[in-house]
């Protein structure tokens, strides 16, 4: 049996910066992931993948990754993800100084 | 130092122009990331967790004072102000944007640099002893070798597309400090019953998922016979390895699966072809690279002043201790900047540090700077009349940190901070251990201990070979850190025992005060290091201090 479907953000890294965006409901990519579509349902998130393949010339490697909804929007479940949102641990560089 | 001839300067010229017209069609949209994939990794571009990364051969680890201001340059210009260096004596760039990436390689090849084969199926950048040229126990430079394989491994047509990435390292010292038993291809120069120099050839070496330590494919393999020799090895491999599943395709599982002696009688065979084909072209070229590669010219100065500084600076006499090695040359030493300051990244040098490091290289150091796989700096060739100059230098860039071979001398790979293969974060674990060990004021009292980190199973922080190694793993998504014990990236080459279950991450530095505590109280005098009372005594007691409960549980 296959396990039940869990909320989804489909997300990818920027063609030219190179950083983590999030595809939004109006199928733009954000920087910031609470502005990230949660897809509750498994097969509007299939076919959100299946709409990252034609946006090959804004980002690169989109994936669907599990996500939680709070208040503020989407945010993450896996350390991984959470770091994605962030930038390193070492320095102030990335996501959480805004650059 | 080697110095491109036209030959190269146009090869490296041609790549940046090739590579900068590929960004451009992968930005107009006529390549896909598909296609354009394979072609910026041949060029040493990988995206990462939250950049892209630009990966900078350091052949052999040696770099001018030129080439390393340039390197300072491409960090401030296109980066974020620093870079790290790697355990292949690589410098990476953790933050370029894809349209700049032209521009950083054509800077790169103002100075002979560049970031070919620093990824992909090839033969990647050729590593060397860091002492190489200076080490007071070296048969010969390693080095004009090393570059002999540079050149014959770069762009190799057959070559290029291996069924898996392959490592080679060289040393011209019986101490290996280049790691030489774990890769794909070690070198360990050796003289034969005659007295000459030729080389033990170890193949089959590699961390990663499947450790293992190389095998001796050939006891004594003479000079001249180096191309060919290598060249069926790797022909053999390209071959006979497996390119069904990417886990089982290093040359290591090669030998592992079809026995060390088909390998040997196989590289014998196809090396006695290809012997005739060399018909002493690449000999001639050996000699012409070698000819770039004379030593100094070494003066004859008192070393009073040393001595003095030495006996008057107890913070000096305490640097000279743990970071000079021995000299080849009378009055010289060798001297190994850390690139570890207490709580700081391990390998991360600022652009200002880089120049610093330039300057006093250029100034005192016959303009050499070296990339050790330790992740620290050398500056090989350095009068000892100079030293407390040099200090005072570093001091001021905070380059001064006396503890190489200590404890906070740590390996550790970027890990999930960076890396998008990574399991779970390695350089706050090192920043923690290296801080808390400072904090206890113990380290010298400890001695010589090798702690290396990886954030993943492919090894890049040498875990396997650590004395104390650190795995960093996601364990049903918390970051879990499992030790191993005993190992040795030496001569003596050894893979580290697992010591039983993961630590978390807030409990993985006192478990290394436990073990640390552990050698303090069972180790024979302070003569006895970590890896020698391990060996003497095995895991049992090291394992009772890192788990006191389960210990208890036995007891009662």
């Amino acid at each position: 049996m296959s396990r039940p479907f869990t909320p989804k953000v489909l997300t990818a890294n920027d063609l030219i910066e190179g950083d983590a965006v999030w595809l939004t409901a109006d199928e733009t990519w954000s920087r910031d992931m609470a502005d990230a579509e949660l897809l509750e349902d498994e097969a509007v998130a299939q076919e959100r993948l299946i709409f990252s393949l034609t946006q090959s010339d804004v980002v690169v490697g989109a994936y669907l990754v599990d996500a939680e909804a709070s208040p503020a929007g989407p945010v993450p479940v896996h350390f991984r993800e959470t770091f994605r949102t962030r930038g390193p641990s070492n320095y102030a560089h990335g996501k959480q100084v805004g650059a | 130092m080697y110095t491109y001839n036209d030959f190269d300067e146009n090869f490296v010229r041609e790549r940046v122009a090739q590579f900068r017209a590929q960004v451009e069609r992968r930005l107009d949209r006529s390549l896909t990331e598909d296609e354009f994939k394979p072609l910026r990794l041949m060029n040493g571009l990988y995206l990462q967790l939250h950049a892209y990364m630009l990966r900078v051969a350091v052949p052999y680890g040696t770099l001018s004072s030129k080439q390393m201001r340039q390197l300072a340059y491409l960090a401030e210009r296109w980066d974020k102000g620093y870079g790290h260096f790697t355990t292949r004596q690589n410098i990476q760039y953790n933050w370029p944007k894809l349209k700049d990436v032209p521009d950083m390689l054509d800077a790169l090849a103002d100075v002979g640099m560049h970031a070919i084969q620093t990824s992909g199926n090839t033969i990647r950048n050729v590593t060397a002893d860091h002492f190489a040229g200076a080490a007071a126990d070296e048969i010969e430079d390693p080095r004009p070798v090393a570059e002999l394989l540079r050149q014959w491994s770069t762009d190799h047509p057959e070559f290029q597309f291996l069924p898996r990435k392959f490592k080679i390292a060289v040393t011209g010292s019986p101490t290996d400090r280049a790691v030489t038993k774990a890769h794909d291809i070690g070198l360990r120069m050796v003289r034969n019953d005659a007295g000459e120099p030729g080389f033990e050839v170890i193949v089959g070496g590699g961390l990663g998922r499947t450790p293992m330590i190389g095998k001796v494919i050939r006891a004594f393999l003479p000079k001249a016979d180096l191309l060919p020799y290598c060249e069926a090895i790797v022909s053999v491999y390209n071959l006979l390895g497996r390119r069904d599943n990417k886990y089982k395709a290093r040359i290591k599982i090669t030998v592992a699966e079809n026995g060390l002696e088909k390998i040997q009688n196989l590289v014998e065979t196809r090396f006695e072809e290809l012997k005739r084909e060399f018909n002493g072209f690449d000999q001639e070229l050996l000699f012409s690279i070698e000819a770039q590669f004379q030593p100094p010219v070494f003066r004859d100065a008192p070393t009073a002043a040393f001595e003095a500084y030495r006996a008057a600076n107890p913070a000096f006499r305490s640097w000279s201790d743990t970071n000079l090695s021995d000299h080849r040359a009378e009055g010289y030493a060798i001297v190994s900047v850390s690139i570890k300051k207490h709580g700081a990244t391990p390998g991360d040098a600022t652009a200002d540090q880089m120049r610093v490091l330039a300057d006093l290289a250029e100034r005192y150091g016959h303009d050499e700077l070296r990339i050790s796989h330790e992740q620290n700096v050398i500056l090989p060739h350095v009068h000892k009349s100079d030293l407390p100059a040099i200090y005072e230098g570093l001091r001021e860039a905070e380059l001064a940190t006396a503890n190489i071979g200590l404890v906070s001398d740590i390996i550790a790979c970027p890990g999930m901070d960076y890396c998008a293969l990574a399991t779970a974060r390695s350089i706050p674990i090192a920043q923690e251990i290296a801080e808390r060990f400072d904090e206890l004021k113990l380290e010298h009292e400890i001695g010589e201990l090798k702690i290396k980190i990886s954030g993943c199973i492919n090894a890049c922080g040498h875990h396997h070979v650590g004395h104390i190694g650190i795995l960093g793993l996601d364990r049903a998504g918390v970051e879990n850190y499992q030790i191993t014990l005993g190992g040795d990236g030496t001569e003596t080459a050894t893979v580290g025992e697992r010591a039983g279950p993961g630590f978390a991450a807030d409990q993985i530095v006192p478990a290394i005060e436990r073990l640390i505590a552990a050698y303090l109280d069972i180790r024979n005098d302070s003569d006895e290091t970590f890896l020698q009372t391990y060996r003497r005594v095995g895991l049992a007691p090291f394992k009772a201090a890192l788990y006191p409960e389960k210990e208890a549980q036995n007891a009662a």
